[in-house]
């Protein structure tokens, strides 16, 4: 019994899931008749086979939802939410008695007459009178037997027969059933066993057998099963009926066996193989044998058959087979199930035979030209196709974890009254089991949030110009070795302010702490345990709670979760996990005495450092710094990320001798930074095992694992050291990329990409690349002469060329490259001889040009190189139109007066020309000590535009000592900075800012102008 | 408990004789390598291969607040299980399985020293000396104890 029940159950179970999900798509949609069926069909095979193994509160329960059901098909009722809650309480109520059955192997005791009689109510609201309110009183007055909707012949005795099933499940209790079976004897076979669904559950456990039986498995091979099943039920329900004729002949239904040339060995395991179903679906031995005869008699005919088919393909051999087979492959169909566990204990063996293999490899490395290598190099290459292979058979469909949400959100928006729509993206993408299991609980936490906490009330969505619909998205995608799942909703976002004042009450941070971090890192709160189930009074607490869990869930699985949120328009949670935990490609490297792996996934390259080669480490204030590729990048030694103690003197000398290092360049998210290890070994596969619970604390490491050689050592994770230093820096939001220039003390300039290019007699020039709105090559040819002055067509409209100086000319033939520089619509090209190459540099003015059009003279690439003034010739073009057409943009009219304060002289030279080309008036300074000194002398002005870095005052001190007091308090102030982080446009806006615009940002910096202009005289 | 006999695997750390119940003990090792871990716990030695298992090593003198070994310790340890994890408590040297009987288990005299207070299971009279009980699961418990492990 314990078989059958066990498939009854999976089956069940899988069978419920799906009802679940497509019930909440047709309430959507209730128009959907393959849906509906599909749902009937499901709900029905559920009762009948619970009919058939004698579980009766299952059946009455599933038969009041299938009449609900059936009402819906036959159009009587149209579905309803209420009516569809309902049913999906009597799912549930299954679902609890099966939880009971799976754990006792009994039905459990109860009452299901609430749910019945609901369900019943309701499918008699559709009907006018009749036959409903009758059936409604059988079910309630004896629960155990159900009148199945349609009365079949021999349904009678079939329920007899699941009552005395259910009275008598052991095969102890023969008496009982021979005292049955005077009362069967008139009847036929069909009618004994328990009719036609019984002949199903025997046809589906036989095909369960067969598939499972080494010996005669190959007779199924590329069988579909679901159509042979019908075939084989109906053959043998005609057989058993005793009406041979009426149902497929033996060779239809017994196909396969015939095809694949079933042999009388196979026919004996065949005839075992029922006899075991047969016996185990608890059928009387007479009736065993009974079956057993009929199949025998038919098992004869099929060996005549195949013996008669072995001959003809021995004649064609090329022709049938190949035809028969393809029409009956399916792919739906190639699949068995096998038990978890079964995966489970393959995958722990395969992983230790993964570090056998590395012991033995390691081996042959020490020992050369052994007689093993090349045995053992196969033996490599299987393992690892060997690993591949069942690591596939662990992946599964990231909608697995998906399945049971539009349930669990659909309940919700009845349960809150919110209208919230569902979308799920990427539900194929696959990932471990393991994984899946581990994400699915958090995921379902997360979801139930954002419905629950993020998603507003109808009305207050539609107060805050939002649809009235909440979406919720869940998306999923592959990305470079790890599964990003996002799930984003439109809905409040976190409350800032809220989170602050909870921050601070749990003393999680202080009032300077807050005051520091951005938005984003205060609203990253909600993954701190403080956070969790304090008190669910207002919406900050009740989003948090379990986010602590949420977090330590997906991080015990090397992952990450983040989350971007705008209070009012939505939170979007991402979250971060590998493929697989079990086994990966690290890389083995040493510090001091001991071994470590550093997972290869986050490994960029690899540098040696020392004093003689190109690569060696500085210092600033003894941060170590390696210069790479003209960056900067931040180092960390390892040794002190691992709190090893600081090297005696002896050994800090016999270090210095060494001189040298090896760097193992990690990348975590964007922030890309150094690890300083002793020495570097190769890279290994190896098996993550977590650590005990006493160091699972450790951020720093991911795991451990046992190596070739059979020690254990310690796996790394970048992670976690980029969370430790990132502790240690005070600004860990703007310990990315952009932190290099801070480090690059008292360099004011900027890096940034430079294109250069000759033209004239110079042949080095250059202009900031992004100042260049495109790069072309045109055809001399279609330079047009306009007013005296070279124009070109591009783009429909005519843009002014323009050289450079005059020993430049056009070229004389074939094509010609120029600079295409814009400006609002306008465009304008500079020509240029040849464009020589893009390169990142510091532009570093050293010699000031007193000639038009060029800015300076810088060393750039080793060569001097003029920098040109691309406003002038912007001027230079424009001004000869601006005086023949009438350009909005340049209008003069409101000529604002702009104090323009920036230290570095390139700037102020690159961005005056342009600011007064927009028809500005321009004061610039180069320090914000000279800007007080004016505004002393009380100029006045319409809108200060400040640099941020500048020596002496910066440029939040400066604006704090202009909001403080004079005339500029109510000046609107334009912060400029090559920082881009939160933290920083916070910072800004805190000191007086009024806007924080990027450095070099041409279109932004006049929008914005002329945004805050607009700003200032609507105020006035 | 009743009043039966319990067998116990007496070892010896620092001189005292202590006992571990011998159900509990899984294995006894000799010297074997181990892995130190960086920024864990004082009382954690480091990890260890036991036949494909990771082990964690448990310094029992530091978990004890004893002092640091002689130079000629042997260096066993026991592997205990705790929560499924494998632990292997590092000792001096391990000795008899020896048999004794409930009756004879004395309480933990108040005046022992808080961190052997806690992970004492009672001392048992020998002949001679004291042989102190040692929990495991006390032993083992860091959640609870974090600061006297420290």
């Amino acid at each position: 019994m314990d078989d059958l029940l066990n498939e009854f159950l999976t089956e069940t179970a899988e069978s419920i899931d799906e009802v679940d999900v497509e019930l909440v798509i047709l309430e959507q949609d209730p128009t959907n008749k393959p849906i509906l069926d599909n749902i009937f069909r499901l709900v029905h095979t559920i009762k009948g086979t619970c009919g058939f193994l004698g579980l009766p509160r299952l059946e009455t329960v599933a038969h009041a939802g299938e009449n609900v059901l059936g009402k819906y098909r036959d159009g009587e009722l149209t579905v309803t939410s209420d009516s569809v809650t309902l049913i999906l309480a009597a799912l549930d109520r299954i679902k609890e008695i099966l939880a009971a059955l799976e754990a006792t192997q009994q039905e459990p005791e109860g009452d299901d007459d609430d749910i019945i009689s609901q369900l019943n109510i309701v499918a008699a609201g559709g009907e006018v009178k009749g036959a409903a309110p009758v059936e409604e009183e059988a079910v309630i007055e004896m629960p155990e037997i159900t009148q199945p909707t349609t009365i079949l012949p021999g349904q009678v005795s079939l329920e007899e027969l699941e009552a005395a099933f259910a009275a008598a499940p052991g095969p102890d209790d023969e008496p009982e059933e021979e005292n049955a079976r005077p009362e069967e004897e008139q009847q036929d076979l069909l009618t004994r066993i328990g009719g036609v669904e019984a002949v199903k559950v025997i046809i589906h456990l036989f095909h369960n057998r067969l598939l499972a039986d080494v010996s005669v498995k190959g007779l199924m091979a590329g069988v579909n099963t679901r159509d042979s099943k019908v075939k084989m039920g109906s053959f043998f329900e005609a057989c058993l009926a005793g009406k041979p004729d009426s149902g497929p002949s033996v060779s239809a239904a017994f196909e396969p066996f015939i095809t694949h040339g079933m042999t009388e060995k196979h026919s004996e395991t065949i005839h075992s193989l029922l006899r075991s179903v047969l016996e185990e679906v608890d059928l009387a031995p007479l009736d065993v044998d009974d079956f057993l005869t009929r199949y025998d008699d038919v098992a004869v005919d099929i060996l005549e058959q195949a013996r008669r088919k072995e001959k003809d393909h021995a004649k064609k051999p090329d022709k049938a087979p190949a035809g028969t087979k393809s029409s009956e492959r399916s792919i739906a169909n190639q699949s068995i199930r096998v038990n978890v566990q079964v995966l489970e204990d393959l995958m722990t063996m395969v992983s230790e035979l993964v570090l056998t293999r590395n012991q033995l490899m390691q081996l042959l490395r020490n020992s050369n030209d052994s007689e093993f290598t090349i045995p053992l190099q196969r033996l490599s290459q299987c393992t690892t196709e060997l690993q591949e292979g069942v690591m596939k058979t662990r992946m599964q469909p990231v909608g697995n974890a998906w399945a049971k949400l539009p349930r669990i959100v659909r309940d919700l928006q009845l349960e809150l009254n919110k209208k919230i729509d569902l979308q799920m993206l990427g539900a194929d993408t696959e990932l471990d089991r393991q994984v899946l299991e581990m994400i699915k609980d958090p995921l379902t936490h997360m979801v139930r949030n954002s419905a629950d906490h993020g998603i507003e009330m109808p009305a207050d969505r539609l107060a805050a110009g939002k649809k009235e619909t909440g979406t919720i998205r869940l998306n999923a995608f592959h990305e470079g070795g790890h599964i990003i799942i996002e799930i984003t909703d439109d809905g409040a976002g976190l409350p800032v302010e809220k989170l602050k004042a909870k921050a601070l009450k749990n003393e999680l941070a202080t009032q300077e702490e807050l005051d520091e971090m951005s938005d984003n890192q205060i609203q990253r709160f909600i993954f701190n345990a403080g956070f969790s189930t304090a008190e669910k009074v207002t919406a900050v607490s009740g989003r948090g709670v379990g986010m602590d869990v949420v977090r330590s869930n997906i991080e015990k699985i090397g992952g990450t979760v983040d989350l971007k949120s705008i209070e009012g328009k939505g939170t979007s949670f991402s979250i971060k996990i590998p493929l697989t935990l079990a086994i990966v490609s690290a890389l083995i490297v040493k510090c001091r005495e001991d071994r470590f792996a550093i997972p290869q996934i986050s490994v960029l390259e690899l540098v040696r450092a020392s004093n003689d080669s190109e690569h060696s480490i500085e210092h600033i204030n003894n941060t170590p710094v390696l210069r790479i590729r003209d960056r900067l990048l931040p180092l960390v030694r390892l040794d002190e990320i691992l709190g090893m103690a600081p090297l005696t003197k002896d050994e800090e000398e016999d270090q210095a001798t060494k001189q040298e290092d090896y760097i193992v360049i990690a990348q975590v998210g964007t922030f890309t930074f150094g690890i300083v290890v002793d020495q570097v070994f190769d890279t290994e596969e190896i098996v993550v095992k977590p650590v005990a619970p006493i160091l699972r604390d450790l951020q720093t490491f991911a795991g451990n694992t046992i190596l070739g050689d059979g020690k254990v050592i310690m796996i790394l994770d970048p992670n976690g050291i980029v969370s430790q230093i990132s502790d240690k820096v005070t600004d860990s939001s703007g310990f990315g990329a952009e932190d290099e220039e801070v480090k690059q003390t008292g360099a004011i300039n900027e890096r940034e990409a430079i294109l250069l290019f000759s033209a004239g007699e110079n042949a080095h020039r250059a202009v900031p690349l992004s100042l260049v709105a495109r790069l072309e090559e045109i055809e001399v040819k279609d330079i047009e002469t306009s007013d005296g002055k070279p124009v070109y067509q591009y783009r429909g409209r005519l843009m002014p060329l323009v050289n450079l100086d005059d020993s430049q000319e056009f070229k004389k033939s074939g094509r010609q490259p120029i600079l295409v520089f814009a400006d609002g619509d306008k465009t304008m090209g500079i020509a240029v001889d040849e464009i020589i190459d893009i390169l990142e540099d510091e532009i570093d003015i050293e010699l000031s040009s007193k000639i038009d059009g060029q800015v300076g003279t810088a060393v750039i690439d080793g060569h001097a190189t003029e920098i040109i003034d691309v406003a002038y010739y912007i001027e230079k073009a424009f001004g000869t139109l601006g005086s023949s057409s009438t350009s909005g943009h340049f209008a003069r009219d409101n000529q604002a007066h702009i104090l323009l304060i920036d230290d570095s002289k390139f700037f102020l030279n690159m961005i005056r020309p342009l600011l007064s080309a927009a028809g500005y008036k321009i004061t610039a300074v180069d320090s914000a000590a000279s800007a007080l000194d004016l505004r002393e002398r009380g100029n006045d002005f319409d809108i200060i535009v400040s640099d941020i870095e500048m020596p002496d005052m910066d440029g939040f001190s400066f604006a704090e000592e202009v909001r403080a007091s004079g005339i500029w308090q109510k000046t609107p102030m334009i912060a400029l900075s090559s920082h881009d982080t939160p933290k920083d446009f916070a910072r800004g806006r805190e000191v007086g800012f009024d806007d924080y615009v990027v450095k070099l940002e041409r279109d932004t910096l006049m929008t914005t102008i002329v945004d805050q202009i607009n700003r200032k005289q609507s105020a006035a | 408990m009743e009043s039966e006999t319990r067998d116990f695997v007496t070892i010896r750390l620092s001189g005292q004789l202590c006992g571990i119940p011998v159900l509990e003990v899984h294995d006894v090792l000799s010297e074997q390598v181990i892995t130190a871990v960086p920024l864990a716990p004082p009382a954690v030695a480091g990890v260890l291969n036991l036949r494909g298992r990771i082990v964690t090593a448990i310094n029992l003198r530091k978990r004890l607040g004893l002092s640091e070994p002689e130079e000629n310790s042997e260096n066993m340890s026991i592997v205990v299980e705790y929560q499924e994890e494998p632990y292997s408590l590092l000792i001096d040297s391990v000795g008899d399985v020896m048999s004794f009987s409930e009756e004879s288990l004395e309480r933990n005299p108040v005046t022992l020293d808080a961190c052997w207070q806690e992970v004492s299971g009672g001392i048992f009279r020998l002949e001679g000396e004291l042989l102190v009980i040692l929990d495991v699961e006390k032993l083992l418990n860091f959640d609870r104890n974090q600061a006297t492990a420290a």
